[in-house]
């Protein structure tokens, strides 16, 4: 942590050169620099947008959200990957949100520092670096072939249970966060009132945790919706011609439907892939604007 | 959130609350979220049971399928040739398996997207921290955010159809799949990354240190360079690995853009396959369980965990090691 430029000999015999100008000239190139890789990382996304928005936008139509994949792309629609992914989101709500939850309350009021709960900590935070593919992998193992009976195979339910595990991590890691930011002093005061731990946490922690609780759920809703190699992985298809009509149908979701347009050779299915982009954009800033506004109602009440 | 007692049918004495009801309630309640909590573990437990699983029969298998040309292979032969043969083909009537192809061309891709990503990340996050005004910092980190929520699929389509052509330009050499265009591509994903977790490391030093530079006449840059950076190099490393880790792990960019083409080299301008896009290839197919195509899956799954798990673990224990605690 030495200053640069200063030599301890020049110092002695009196000749320091402190080099201002030269030195001031290189901070302004570093600042330069600085402000350049930030407009340069802004300038490329708006790139993306900018060139998905210019392939997309006139293949958007009311056929497009009602007609199913074709072999001709002026017919191909996205109806049934977006019903399948709604199913998915369904299938991936209804299991991560009650289990992501509980284990957080486990993790963050009831537990003692015992090994299990150091062991849960050391998973937590290994299986949110794992690849979702290796995920993919797992699903396509335990719930396409060990449980086919229960899951019916290549379905909604595989899909769903394997992109709960996925996001499991997230939402425990977010929901221990907000049970966190819960003043102590409301459970103290709970206690004194006689209440126990769980109807302290059922009545008062959890309340005033719900809005952090439901941002974190979200955001990790918006990353499982535009998964896709975990799905691949499982064998979801492209070409379907209906939509999901019980928990063990096959499907097809958003992010594999637009994969298969982008993977062929023809570019009349390549801007059908970016009006499917622009579709799964739109539902995804849209979940960001509702997870942003419970951040804000909850920082505003508090 | 109000309190259930009956306050007014019930006259001062006679209140019994039913304390043993609750407590049972609450035992089973934590039962129950215990459980979830062990769902956790029975998730690692289950990757690494199958990827064991079927991992080792892969390689029972391994020594049967080298053989077919005649001579016996022994077990540590198959694991040798695992790791050393120069062709992956195991879809192929004369079936090689050799791991370092695939290993490579992810290596080669990483290495580009770091290249990319390294600088941009860490120069864009300094910006942000030291250089751009509270009030643009408020605005860009949210969309850093969401830039970094923006799925795999989206720049895979971008790598392919705009990124390629674009360099195509300027490299006659490009083909139309390469490791080039997927390598930038990747790199500007976990751009965002790099920058936000970096940005947080480097915001939460201290400002005293920042003030006691400055008193002994440093410029900001030197400020920057040699007190503010090394005091949030375990952050920002740990940064960089993650994102590496995840740039190892990605999935559609490299299927989408870098090809399906099994070849040992470096050559960023010709189509390559990595690890994760063998994956894809293999269950779009389907591949009926038993053969020894889905069990080269799990043997390849098994080698991508690994590396992402001694980088994940590496990075713990940087952190551990050099974080510089500030009271």
């Amino acid at each position: 942590m030495t200053a640069q430029g200063i030599k301890g000999k020049d110092v002695a015999s009196g000749n320091f050169d402190q080099n201002l100008s030269g030195r001031y000239n290189l901070d302004k190139l570093f600042a330069t620099a600085a402000w350049a890789a930030t407009i340069v990382s802004v300038l490329i996304l708006a790139w993306l947008l900018f060139t998905i928005l210019i392939d997309g936008l006139g293949t958007i139509n009311p056929n497009f959200f009602t007609a199913f994949p074709s072999r001709k792309p002026e017919n191909a629609g996205i109806k049934p990957a977006l019903f399948g992914t709604l199913w998915l989101m369904m299938v991936v709500a209804a299991t991560s949100f009650p289990i992501g939850v509980g284990a957080a309350i486990y993790l963050e009021e009831f537990a003692t520092d015992n090994w299990f709960t150091r062991m849960v900590e050391i998973n937590i935070g290994n299986l949110a670096g794992v690849p979702s593919i290796i995920y993919g992998l797992l699903g396509l193992a335990v719930f396409k072939r060990i449980m086919e009976p229960i899951t019916g195979g290549n379905s909604v339910l595989s899909g769903g249970l394997t992109l709960s595990l996925l996001i499991l991590p997230v939402i425990i890691v977010a929901t221990r966060e907000a049970l966190r930011a819960v003043p102590n002093s409301m459970r103290l005061a709970g206690f004194a009132l006689g209440a126990n731990k769980w109807q302290v946490v059922w009545s008062h922690v959890l309340p005033s945790a719900m809005p952090g609780v439901l941002t974190g759920v979200i955001l990790a809703l918006s990353r499982a919706i535009g998964e896709t190699a975990p799905l691949i992985a499982i064998g979801a298809v492209a070409f379907i011609r209906s939509t999901p009509s019980s928990l063990q149908s096959p499907f097809t979701a958003m992010p594999i439907q637009i994969y298969n347009w982008v993977g062929r050779p023809q570019a009349e299915f390549h801007s059908i892939a970016a009006s499917g982009i622009i579709v799964l954009m739109v539902m995804l800033l849209l979940m960001n604007a509702v997870a942003i506004y419970f951040r804000n109602r909850f920082q505003q009440t508090r | 959130m109000t309190a259930e007692l009956p306050l007014n049918d019930i006259a001062p004495g006679t209140w019994r609350p039913n304390r043993s009801r609750s407590q049972t309630i609450q035992l089973i309640v934590k039962i129950i979220c215990g459980a979830f909590a062990a769902i956790s573990i029975l998730t690692t437990i289950g990757i690494i049971g199958t990827l064991i699983f079927e991992a080792l029969s892969f390689f029972g298998d391994l020594p049967g399928e080298l053989s077919k040309d005649g001579q016996d292979v022994s077990y540590i032969q198959g694991v040798i040739h695992f790791l050393t043969a120069g062709r992956w083909t195991p879809l192929f009537a004369s079936k090689q398996f050799g791991i370092f192809v695939l290993i490579s061309a992810t290596l080669m891709i990483t290495f580009i997207s770091i290249l990319v990503a390294l600088p941009l990340g860490l120069l864009a996050a300094i910006c942000l921290s030291e250089y751009a005004s509270p009030k643009l910092r408020r605005i860009l980190k949210p969309v850093l955010e969401i830039l970094a929520g923006v799925p795999t699929v989206v720049y895979g389509y971008f790598a392919l159809l705009t990124v390629t052509p674009f360099l195509q330009l300027f490299l006659p050499p490009v083909e139309g799949f390469n490791a080039l265009s997927a390598g930038i591509v990747l790199g500007i994903m976990i751009t965002p990354m790099i920058a936000s977790l970096s940005e947080d490391a480097i915001y939460s030093v201290p400002q005293s240190l920042r003030d006691g530079s400055y008193a002994l006449g440093s410029t900001k840059r030197e400020t920057v360079w040699s007190v503010v950076l090394p005091a949030a190099l375990s952050g920002i490393v740990s940064s960089l690995i993650l994102a590496m880790s995840r740039a190892i792990g990605e999935t559609m960019i490299v299927t989408l853009a870098a090809g399906a083409n099994p070849t040992l080299g470096f050559n960023p301008f010709v189509p390559v396959m990595t690890m994760t896009a063998y994956i894809v290839q293999v269950t779009k197919g389907d591949a009926p369980h038993g053969t020894i195509a889905y069990e080269t899956l799990y043997a390849v799954g098994m080698v991508l965990f690994l590396i992402t798990l001694a980088l994940n673990i590496f990075s713990f224990w940087f952190v551990r090691r050099f974080r510089q605690k500030y009271d």
